[in-house]
């Protein structure tokens, strides 16, 4: 056998080591029904759930609570199943985060209440918004 | 409403759209005819072409310069990115604050390096021009903003577009289509920082400078000169790495100096993006420089230089198209440009390989097994293991991708980017860190020498030995226990030791071939730093007073941080440390003043100076009115040691829209580590209005009191003719009272103010928030020639901090400008050899 062989060989494991792992670390996106059982089942690894604010009849984002040292906040989010959920957060609300018409939460349950560890947003795109401070 | 320099910029943006496809077609034409003449004359039409096209380049930088700088804000760009307060370096960094503005910034980089390459290469011109000139069409095809009539669809997106055709919905424009802002939107203020406006520019000379060994590449395998685009692009591919590493660790600089990510390298997709592409422009620039030495690697290296160039393409489609919308912390305004920038992609790709194959046959390529004791087998692994790395980073960062390939065939695919980054991508890289520290140490041995076993023992054993000195001493000291951070020191040790010796011989005999040498030092050193800075950072802030902060606060947080009252000294990390007040920034001087100093203004960003006082060699007067950054508040903090004093200005962005606070670190950096402070919660504003109740204390003009347990003196009493925001009529009276309050850190003056105005009796009090006092001029008793004084009291003014030990951070900083003097050094001998041949007319 030619050293290029082993060498290729070598390079071929390391690659498939890779993506097997990669495929074992990747979290998923998953709704809250199905974090929480995963949660309970004893998966403690981090989910990414997608959803919106819960918000009033007039469009208004309800159900942020601000934390005591104002550095964390808690907020009431709507997975794409409609299952509503608190979430805390153990920093201060992301710019923008009011406006957002999606949001990711990357995190997990901790008993019946879910921390995210990472926010991320999906903001309306700068052409459709269409307010202007006059 | 300007339309005139809107039209302007648009027929540049368009001008420079079809030179640049005029220039390609005329330079392909220059490179494929035979005929001497003919060729001649597609030459000169190629540099016209190119020169027209920079010009317009050019012309649209500046049309969009001055709609910045003279705030049109009905033009879109301008209103969103800009207002009339930002200084001029802010204004110039607004250009390439939106997606068009940094396509032109690419545009026009590229087009500087077209013209330098018109200028130094003739015999490459044609082909390589050819290239350029394509890829500048399709850049220049992303800020078009032009609708295909009949297919509806639209190309690129333009900077030059009106507001009101980017808001055509919006109400006011359906009122008064002439209407134009008075102000304009302005820069995230997280933004307004000094790398806004040099991290951009580098890190897109780092994309653009990628282009030319890619081109030269492309050239060879198009001329079947398969060998002789190395030499002139050599210099390039080292350049370019150069710049775009400086970019990358600027952006991560930037980071951990003012973003407060804790930290400077995240792992976000954004970042991994041109992580990957670096890496490969480093391997493909090793197996050039082998080939370059022995005529092997070749194929390695076409491979590398087109992988590296494709990769910065799809970098620019993920971090633009939206698609890692679900996956990134970094928001993008998605310019639905990702189809065209699929186009852009895939006809590199496709073109690229496709050349590539077709030419594979022709390309020499040495038949023999190079030897295990070769310099080209021990650099050919490096670049593999580089490639690896950037493989183990790049797989997991396109996973939104991939669910979009899934999607598109049927298949529902719910796989996420690891939750934690950090943890996730540093289990790998670690290792593949100490495989290409310990190589870089190795392989610069038979880099230089003629290696065979027993020679390869010999060369070792010094190294070895006081590699094992150097790291027993570090562990020890260091206390490094953790197993892998000892594996990563050693590895980290072991490339600086190698190299420093290397360095030392080649300094005696050929100084200008150490840039390697130089380079790899700087890597070891780049570990060491990231080890220790990111492996053994601890939090220093602990609360040691035995009490909570706040019972409302998490355990954790009463652990973690420290709160501070005014002017009240508590210890830290071997320091005393003191909270002296409230700072704001002046926008026109660079100091900090008082927030006592100061009254507001109904204008956020506008102060009214209370008395005069000087800071720093400025002098403000009273009521004089001073420009301020209104978004900022900074907590000044000393820490003392041994007689000298430091200052730290951790700075808070308080946003009432937002519910939050932003906060930004300040550094105190000392040889051996960083103290990484920031505040983790500061007083409300509304919470200076909890006053007690009103004490009434009768005193004479001279006569000490006491109020909040400060020694206070009534000095004078004084008539005064002008109240701020007072009208007085000839009839009324004022009197100021002048008190004199001696607090921990020197004299404070509150001067309350009792008025009669129209026969009724009016009393503005004076506040000294640093001592939580606040008097009032209650009375005149001239009966007994006594004053009385209301006094109300409150709790002190305080901060809550967070306090981070960064070890030996800056061997990583020193280490990054190692490896970049390194490139510098290699890059210097290249361009030399370069000219050498060129002078010998083989260029």
């Amino acid at each position: 056998m030619k050293k290029s062989h082993i060498l290729i060989l070598v390079v071929i494991a390391v690659a498939i080591g890779i993506i097997v792992s990669t495929s074992n670390d990747a979290s998923t996106y998953v709704g809250f029904d199905e974090a929480l059982s995963l949660s309970t089942s004893g998966n403690k690894k981090e989910i990414h759930v997608v959803g919106e604010l819960k918000k009033d009849d007039e469009g208004h984002v309800i159900g942020i609570t601000e934390g005591a040292d104002r550095v964390s906040f808690s907020f009431v989010m709507i997975d794409d199943t409609g299952k509503e959920q608190r979430v805390n957060y153990n920093q201060p609300m992301p710019a923008d985060f009011l406006r957002s018409e999606k949001v990711v939460v990357i995190g997990s349950y901790h008993g019946a209440d879910f921390n995210a560890s990472k926010i991320l947003l999906k903001c309306p795109s700068k052409y459709q918004e269409q307010k202007i401070n006059a | 409403m300007h339309y005139l320099i809107g039209d302007l910029g648009h027929l540049f943006v368009i001008t420079s759209f079809i030179t640049s496809l005029v220039t390609a077609f005329a330079y392909f034409k220059a490179t494929t005819v035979n005929d001497l003449e003919k060729k001649t004359f597609w030459l000169h039409n190629g540099r016209t072409g190119f020169y027209a096209h920079a010009a317009a380049v050019l012309g649209i930088c500046i049309t969009l310069f001055v709609i910045i700088a003279n705030h049109y804000f009905e033009y879109h760009y301008a209103y969103n990115y800009s207002d009339r307060k930002l200084p001029v370096y802010y204004l110039i960094s607004t250009f390439w604050n939106g997606q068009e503005g940094s396509f032109m910034l690419w545009l026009f980089w590229q087009a500087l390096l077209g013209l330098i390459l018109i200028h130094t290469n003739k015999f490459w011109e044609a082909p390589v021009m050819t290239v350029f000139a394509l890829v500048q069409a399709f850049l220049a095809s992303m800020i078009l903003g032009v609708v295909i009539p009949g297919l509806g669809s639209k190309i690129g997106s333009s900077p030059f577009i009106l507001l009101r055709d980017a808001m055509h919905e919006a109400p006011i424009f359906m009122a008064q289509p002439e209407f134009i802002p008075k102000d304009g939107n302005g820069l995230n203020p997280l933004l307004q920082n000094y790398w806004m406006v040099i991290h951009p520019p580098t890190l897109f000379l780092g994309f653009a400078t990628t282009l030319v060994p890619f081109s030269f590449c492309i050239a060879g395998l198009w001329m079947k000169k398969y060998q002789d685009w190395i030499r002139p692009a050599l210099p390039w591919a080292l350049f370019s790495g150069a710049v775009l590493g400086l970019g990358i660790l600027m952006g991560g600089y930037w980071a951990y100096e003012t973003l407060n990510f804790g930290g400077y390298w995240n792992w976000d997709p954004v970042e991994n993006a041109i992580y990957v592409p670096w890496l490969t422009l480093v391997a493909a620039i090793h197996t050039m420089i082998t080939y370059k030495n022995s005529e092997t690697a070749l194929k390695a290296s076409i491979i590398l230089v087109i992988t590296t160039f494709i990769l910065i393409l799809y970098a620019t489609f993920l971090t633009r198209s939206g698609v890692l919308g679900d996956a990134s912390v970094h928001s993008f305004t998605d310019l639905g440009l990702s189809g065209q920038l699929l186009i852009y992609l895939f006809f590199f790709l496709i073109a690229a390989v496709a050349l590539a194959i077709g030419r594979w046959r022709e390309i020499p390529s040495s038949e023999k097994e190079a030897s295990t004791y070769s310099r080209e087998f021990w650099i050919f692994i490096g670049a593999v293991t580089l490639c690896l790395m950037g493989f183990q980073v790049l797989l997991p960062t396109s996973i939104p991708v991939w669910n979009k390939i899934l999607h598109g065939i049927g298949i529902t695919s719910n796989l996420a980017i690891p939750g934690d980054q950090i943890t996730f991508y540093s289990r790998f890289q670690l290792w593949f860190a100490v495989v290409v520290g310990l190589l870089s140490g190795v392989g610069q041995f038979f880099w230089w020498k003629k290696i065979d076993k027993d020679q390869l023992k010999k060369e070792l054993t010094v190294p070895v030995l006081i590699t094992l000195i150097v790291f027993a001493l570090i562990v020890t000291i260091g206390q490094v226990y953790t197993y892998t951070y000892v594996i990563l020191t050693l590895a980290g040790v072991f490339t600086v030791v190698c190299n420093t010796k290397i360095l030392i011989s080649l300094l005696k005999s050929s100084p200008g071939l150490s840039g390697g040498a130089v380079a790899h030092m700087g890597v070891g050193m780049m570990l060491l730093g990231i080890m220790f800075s990111a492996g053994y950072s601890k939090i220093v802030s602990l609360n040691n007073t035995g009490m909570r902060i706040s019972t409302e606060f998490s355990e954790d947080f009463n652990r973690d941080n420290l709160l501070l009252f005014i002017n009240e000294p508590r210890t830290m990390w071997g320091y005393d440390i003191e909270f002296l007040g409230e700072r704001l920034e002046p926008r026109h001087h660079n100091v900090y003043i008082r927030k006592t100093d100061v009254l507001p203004t109904g204008d956020r960003d506008l102060v009214v100076a209370k008395r005069d006082f000087t800071i720093g060699g400025t002098t403000f007067k009273a009521n004089d009115t001073i420009d301020i950054h209104g978004e900022n508040t900074f907590y000044e903090i000393q820490l003392r040691k041994n007689g000298r004093a430091y200052t730290l200005y951790p700075r808070a962005q308080i946003n009432p829209e937002m519910g939050g606070l932003l906060v930004s670190p300040d550094i105190y950096r000392t040889v051996s580590a960083d103290l990484y402070t920031h505040v983790s919660s500061v007083m409300k504003p509304s919470e200076g209005e909890e006053w007690s109740k009103l004490e009434e204390t009768n005193v004479k003009i001279g006569q000490q009191f006491y109020a909040n347990d400060y020694v206070c003196v009534l000095k004078s009493i004084d008539r005064v003719f002008e109240v701020n925001g007072v009208q007085l009529n000839p009839e009324d009276v004022a009197v100021k009272a002048r008190i004199q309050i001696q607090g921990e850190k020197g004299d404070y003056y509150a001067e309350p103010i009792f008025l009669i105005k129209d026969k009724m009796a009016g009393r503005i009090p004076d506040e000294v928030a640093d001592l939580g006092l606040r008097l009032t001029l209650l009375n005149i008793h001239p009966e007994t020639n006594e004053f009385a004084l209301g006094i109300n009291t409150r709790q002190k003014d305080w901060v809550v901090i967070k306090a981070l030990e960064k070890p030996y951070i800056n061997l990583l900083w020193l280490g990054t400008l190692v490896l970049m003097g390194g490139f510098g050094i290699a890059m210097t001998r290249r361009v030399r050899e370069f000219r050498k041949m060129k002078a010998k007319g083989f260029e």
